[in-house]
């Protein structure tokens, strides 16, 4: 009987399996990263930074050089890197509490200089691997560990926005804002992380793609009911699209 | 020159009293003598007070922070108050007269006082006053050769800069000459 | 290569070019703002990478980051700064990567003051960054020898895979002194990179990646013995000392480095003239300790003076050489104060009148 391949696993990634629990979708945003850089042939010659967090490991997923930064400072590290290999693919993989609080100067500095690396952003409104903690982008009334009550305004501020935050640096090339929760918005996902990459192969500066994800186990909410509370509660804050295209600009 | 010299430099921020130590400095150097410079230094960049210290030495230079000066060069009057003590028993004071008035100076060091500002206006240009002191200086204690001052200015003033080659050297002959007097 | 004029701070940035520096990552602090200044000119000029970072935290990762990638970097700062940096260097340890840091001591603690200081002691030999780590730290005396060592600890970080500290008190980074930049040193011998995250996992066949995440407990104590064997090496093999006037039978003997060093020299010149000799042994690598200096000491040593800019800082690293050998006395200055050799003087004196009871 003859065979034909139909799928495969990408070889963006290694075979390890992933270490991230059911149903939340730092697999599929992996998966994502490791086919568009395996398709544009960037694995081979790609410096990827892990950060602290859920993604800590991630070092043992992407198939290329990893270096694996200390909390928040991934866009630093990443700036070394892309400074002293120029030629090379760098992308750091950082989520909200990694990049939006303790890391937040990091990454705003490294959009400011334009550093012409690409930021893999991962938004799930809470912290996941210590234990489900208030992150600057939890919701206004989302119980965590650390705002058992609900969040409040009062005291914890109001959900911090990275990629309309970015948009007002000027240094920043291409930021977007994507959701995994179904197969339509997963290829919009995909597509985006093209054009973060193709800015950076064309050497036009920060790109950082920001998706909006799921913790099931912190939220205290099933897999596919996790999904839905995604799209009803995390989109209309954290609204999708094209927040900043400097590239159009840029068609030399 | 004798086997050491100590030197303080002190006026207020401006006054190019930095420089005035560094070209002595730059001057051993050339002659492969041992030299350190030392500026005192503060949050303020102009105005404040400011001084240098400079030790030329024919052997290895050990505690590098001049304590008891050979020579004391007062720009102004609170250099003055604040160094004049510290000059050794029969060192050398050289006073910028041109701020430095109804001062009281010790009777076991000897003093030159020199008017620098109006020596330089005469010169045409009031910022070479600290070049004025300087010339006083090398004629009083014979540290160097003002051929050696010369040396420096070429190395120190170049580009849009050497065009106050000229000036610089009047100017230190304007102070070897009230020495010379 | 005849002696040049130069600023410490200046000479240091210009060693560092010559010593192979490929790339430098830093924020401003006085008193070493002239490291950054000098290399953000001469780096670009020398085709090599500056970058002003925007805090010491995200400048010493860029260091990590670049260090990561197998280039020789430098950062420098001063006291807060480097407290600023400790978290840096704790993973620029654990990843076992190469990095030279300069620090400019200032008085402290907190905001302190900006006049030298050698109160960074303790800072620069045992760190503030988590975990079990030690860095190779040098303090030189003079701007000949900071030159010499800056140049040469780029291949002394190579070699060890480990941060090379320098600290030098302000003093030595503001001052002026003549120097030869192209005096001939021994430098360490530098493996190839081949553990670097060069971007390179498909050519070499093989991914490298730098970490220092081990949540084995048996896999990260392996890999703690793995870095105490190396620290091993460095203790048998990196001290470095010097001893003076040992050779006139002293009864007292300074230990002092830097420019309290320099100094104790006048100190035992005075002294010599009134028919005292005093000796001393100058630590020029602070960590490791320079034990073996302490085991060669001439029979009419009694007395062990410690001489610092700091309170008693290196004291303590004294006191467990000694194992009650001498008698330990100790004199410092702080906050920014630069003692006079008189002072030194005075203390030997109080000793000598003490002894004589």
């Amino acid at each position: 009987m003859k065979t034909k391949t139909i799928y495969k696993p990408t070889s963006g990634l290694t075979e390890r399996d992933l270490t991230y629990c059911p149903g939340c979708t730092h697999g599929i945003i992996h998966k994502l990263a490791g086919e568009v850089m395996a398709e544009r042939n960037l694995i081979e010659e790609a410096i990827g930074v892990a950060s602290v967090g859920c993604s800590v490991m991630s070092y043992e997923f992407f198939n290329c050089d990893m270096q694996q930064a200390a909390h928040g400072r991934a866009p630093a590290v990443a700036t070394g890197i892309k400074r002293v290999k120029p030629e090379h693919t760098v992308f750091t993989y950082q989520g909200d509490g990694d990049l939006a609080s303790i890391g937040l100067a990091e990454i705003v500095h490294a959009a400011h200089r334009g550093e012409n690396i690409t930021v893999i952003f991962v938004n799930n409104a809470i912290y996941g691997m210590t234990g489900g903690q208030m992150a600057p982008t939890t919701l206004i009334d989302q119980k965590t560990s650390t705002s058992p009550l609900g969040r409040k305004k009062e005291g914890a501020g109001e959900p911090l926005r990275m990629c309309e935050l970015l948009a007002t640096v000027p240094g920043a090339t291409y930021l977007e804002r994507v959701s995994v929760h179904d197969p339509k918005h997963i290829r919009k996902a995909k597509k985006a992380l093209e054009k973060a990459f193709d800015v950076q192969t064309k050497k036009q500066g920060f790109s950082m793609i920001e998706f909006i994800s799921t913790c099931p186990v912190n939220w205290g909410i099933n897999p596919n009911d996790s999904l839905q509370w995604a799209v009803d509660n995390l989109i209309p804050y954290y609204p999708l699209g094209v927040y900043k295209d400097g590239t159009k600009d840029d068609q030399s | 020159m004798k086997n050491e010299e100590k030197v303080i430099i002190a006026g207020f921020g401006g006054q190019g009293v930095m420089l005035m130590g560094q070209i002595l400095s730059y001057a051993a150097t050339e002659e492969d003598l041992n030299t350190v410079w030392i500026p005192s230094y503060g949050p303020e960049t102009r105005g404040g007070t400011a001084n240098c210290s400079v030790t030329i030495s024919k052997a290895q230079i050990n505690a590098p922070v001049v304590t008891a000066p050979d020579t004391l060069i007062a720009m102004n009057e609170p250099s003055l108050e604040k160094f004049q003590s510290k000059i050794k028993k029969g060192g050398l004071l050289i006073s910028n007269k041109s701020l430095i008035k109804d001062a009281t100076f010790r009777d076991d060091i000897k003093v030159i006082e020199i008017d620098a500002s109006q020596t330089a206006i005469d010169l045409g240009n009031l910022k070479v006053a600290n070049m004025v002191v300087l010339g006083a200086y090398l004629g009083a204690t014979k540290v160097f050769e003002e051929t050696a001052i010369h040396k420096v200015f070429e190395k120190i003033f170049t580009g849009e800069k050497a065009k106050l080659i000229d000036l610089n050297k009047q100017a230190l002959n304007a102070g070897m000459a009230v020495v010379g007097k | 290569m005849a002696k040049v004029l130069m600023k410490g701070n200046e000479a240091m940035a210009l060693a560092a070019i010559k010593g192979g520096c490929d790339a430098f990552f830093g924020y401003p602090i006085t008193p070493q703002n002239e490291v950054p200044e000098y290399l953000s000119y001469h780096m670009e000029k020398n085709d090599r990478i500056f970058v002003q970072a925007e805090s010491e935290v995200a400048a010493i990762n860029m260091v990590y980051g670049a260090a990561g990638s197998g280039a020789r970097v430098l950062t420098s700062s001063s006291s807060p700064g480097i407290a600023l940096k400790q978290e840096g260097i704790s993973y620029l340890a654990g990843s076992e990567l190469p990095a030279v840091i300069i620090n400019v001591m200032r008085g402290g603690p907190g905001l302190g003051g900006i006049q030298p200081s050698q109160g960074d002691y303790n800072q620069i030999t045992r760190g503030g960054g988590n975990g079990d780590y030690q860095l190779l730290a040098y303090a030189p005396e003079t701007l000949q020898e900071t030159v010499n060592i800056v140049k040469r600890s780029f291949s002394l970080a190579d070699y060890y895979r480990n941060p090379v500290i320098i600290a030098v008190d302000g003093l030595i980074g503001q001052m002026m002194e003549p120097v030869d930049l192209d005096q001939k040193i021994e430098e360490k011998k530098s493996p190839a990179k081949d553990w670097a995250a060069t971007g390179e996992a498909a050519k070499r066949g093989k991914r490298n990646k730098i970490v220092s995440l081990h949540l084995d407990p048996y896999q990260l104590e392996k890999h703690n013995l793995k870095l105490k064997a190396k620290y091993d090496e460095m203790k048998e093999n990196e001290q470095q000392y010097e001893l003076i006037n040992m050779d006139h039978d002293p009864s007292i003997v300074f230990v002092a480095y830097g420019s309290m060093a320099r100094i104790a020299r006048s100190a035992i010149e005075a002294l010599k003239k009134e028919g005292i000799e005093v000796g001393m042994i100058r630590p020029i690598c602070v960590h490791p300790f320079p034990e073996k200096a302490f085991e060669t000491l001439p029979k009419s040593v009694t007395t062990l003076l410690t001489l610092e800019m700091s309170l008693g800082q290196m004291l303590q690293d004294v006191q467990i050489v000694n194992q009650g050998r001498y008698t330990l006395d100790f004199f410092g200055r702080a906050g920014g104060v630069v003692p006079e050799s008189e002072e030194i003087v005075e203390k030997v004196k109080t000793i000598m009148k003490g002894a004589a009871k």
